[in-house]
């Protein structure tokens, strides 16, 4: 019992820790540089309160949920050795995370809005809308390619920055042929599909398959999921531009 | 909305982000590998935490500090704190000198740092980071390189908004730095490096530093909120890779450093 209060302690503790710097922040700016008063005070504690509790509670539950699972549910597709079955596993995590995204269905909102102005598609709602739901779908493909892609990396042993790098000349590549309008989405496309709760899942899913596989290492082959999940985005909404 | 309100509406839409994750991992867990997971109860547990903790958390900042970050954002870019007359009564002066807009780029630097400090997804990588390299990595010295690269990242992405120079010149100038240090930085850091660029434009970071580039692109004359209040987000996810490799291409280098008049004051 007096463990699991000690843990408790360090965790809020670590907590104020990383949340003290953007309060002195807001606060400096807000009394110093604006010389405005506080709003809402009492509000304000309370929230504070919450969300320090709240990333002491997600800390601990990192551990004994999203991790072991992740882990062993790549130690099992690693034992099983059904490609099929990972490839799949692999696209739909991708692609089943990211479809709902609420970072994405708003980003995507505001890029239907910008192809309206830009002539590229009729500026009724009906028309935003699908080129809203098209480009999200667009958005979600591209992350269950890069789970795949980056899954049988893990499983050739592929050095990372090869394909990192062969995908980032792709990017300038597009850059130059697409219409303006998609660059600036495109590019903070990458940056808004990984959510908190499949990072620590497909992070702990990348360390389970390498950590199985003989003549892997953990460290060089079990990262990577998540950069591919930020970069073919980039390439899916350049080549989506070009296309509408 | 009352906070109890804001709670269950933010916990169902949680847990409605979680459901599709759920679904996938339970249906192939049961329906393709067919077993059961070690210690199913404990996981559950686990990911019972984890929503909760998101829940509050998400709760806490958008009573506590979004508003705030986000008209604070608004005022900074105001042209009456720039101080430039928005009638244009200033003898058509467009854009101001850069010294105008020194608060906005020590607001985006600040508030770059602060929130990644604070990203649960980078918290739960670079924790794992620090279990599988054995301690060698430091979970907390990964994250300070992190949120040093999305803070520089914010700031000249704001100097590009400021400005008005293209974005893709930025960027892919950015891919080429990145490209020549990965070439020279140690092979164990560089998936790690990549991952990180990805996880640190979350939760916490995007909607205050989105409100910083729509602001900006709005408050600035001849900028289109549409088309350059995109790509800060951007410029946060690329820099920490190259924050990253140089942290860990310094380290290298102070330690061969040490190794190597460790050797010459043991010789003489």
């Amino acid at each position: 019992m007096v463990s699991v209060l000690r843990g408790l302690f360090r965790l809020l503790g670590e907590a104020v820790r990383d949340l003290a710097p953007i309060v002195l922040v807001i606060v400096f700016f807000q009394v110093v540089v604006l010389q405005q008063p506080f709003p809402n005070l009492d509000r304000v504690i309370i929230g504070l309160v919450c969300v320090v509790l709240g990333l002491a509670l997600f800390v601990q539950g990192l551990e004994t949920g999203p991790f072991p699972l992740g882990e062993s549910m790549g130690e099992a597709f690693a034992h099983k050795g059904s490609l099929v079955a990972l490839f799949l596993f692999a696209f739909c995590l991708g692609f089943g995370t990211t479809v709902a995204e609420p970072a994405l269905i708003a980003v995507a909102g505001e890029a239907a809005k910008v192809a309206a102005e830009a002539g590229v598609i009729a500026a009724d709602g009906a028309a935003q809308d699908d080129y809203a739901f098209a480009l999200r779908l667009t958005v979600a493909g591209a992350v269950g390619c890069a789970l795949v892609v980056g899954v049988f990396r893990i499983l050739v042993g592929w050095p990372l920055h090869y394909l990192i790098i062969g995908g980032y000349i792709l990017v300038m590549l597009l850059t130059a042929f697409a219409p303006a309008s998609i660059i600036g989405i495109a590019y903070d496309s990458g940056g808004v599909t990984t959510s908190t709760v499949t990072v620590p899942l497909v992070a702990a899913l990348g360390v389970g398959l390498a950590g199985t596989i003989r003549g892997r290492n953990t460290l060089v082959d079990g990262f990577g999921l998540i950069a591919f999940a930020s970069l073919t985005p980039m390439i899916f909404v350049l080549i989506f531009g070009m296309v509408i | 909305m009352g906070l109890l309100e804001h709670l269950l509406v933010t916990a169902q839409g949680t847990v409605l982000d979680v459901l599709p994750i759920v679904a996938i991992l339970f249906g192939f867990q049961f329906l393709v590998l067919r077993r059961r997971p070690p210690n199913l109860r404990r996981i559950v547990g686990g990911f019972v935490y984890v929503l909760i903790g998101l829940t509050l958390f998400l709760v806490g900042l958008e009573e506590a500090l979004f508003p705030i970050g986000e008209t604070m954002a608004g005022q900074l870019t105001a042209p009456e704190f720039i101080g430039r007359d928005p009638g244009g009564g200033d003898g058509g002066r467009v854009v101001s000198g850069w010294l105008d807009y020194f608060w906005v780029y020590m607001f985006a630097a600040a508030i770059g740092f602060t929130t990644t400090m604070a990203e649960p997804a980078l918290i739960a990588v670079s924790l794992k980071a620090e279990q599988i390299s054995g301690g060698s990595i430091k979970s907390f010295g990964l994250r300070l390189a992190v949120a040093a690269g999305v803070s520089v990242g914010v700031a000249l992405g704001s100097y590009r908004i400021i400005s008005g120079t293209p974005l893709p010149l930025y960027i892919v100038l950015g891919y080429l730095v990145v490209m020549f240090q990965t070439l020279h930085a140690s092979k164990v850091i560089v998936p790690l490096a990549y991952d990180t660029g990805g996880v640190t434009t979350s939760t916490v970071t995007v909607p205050v530093v989105a409100a910083l580039g729509l602001g900006l692109a709005s408050a600035i004359p001849g900028r289109s909120p549409l088309i350059d209040g995109f790509g800060l987000i951007a410029f946060a996810s690329l820099f920490p890779i190259m924050s990253v490799l140089g942290y860990a291409q310094l380290t290298e280098w102070l330690q061969a450093r040490r190794q190597k008049e460790g050797d010459n004051s043991h010789g003489s």
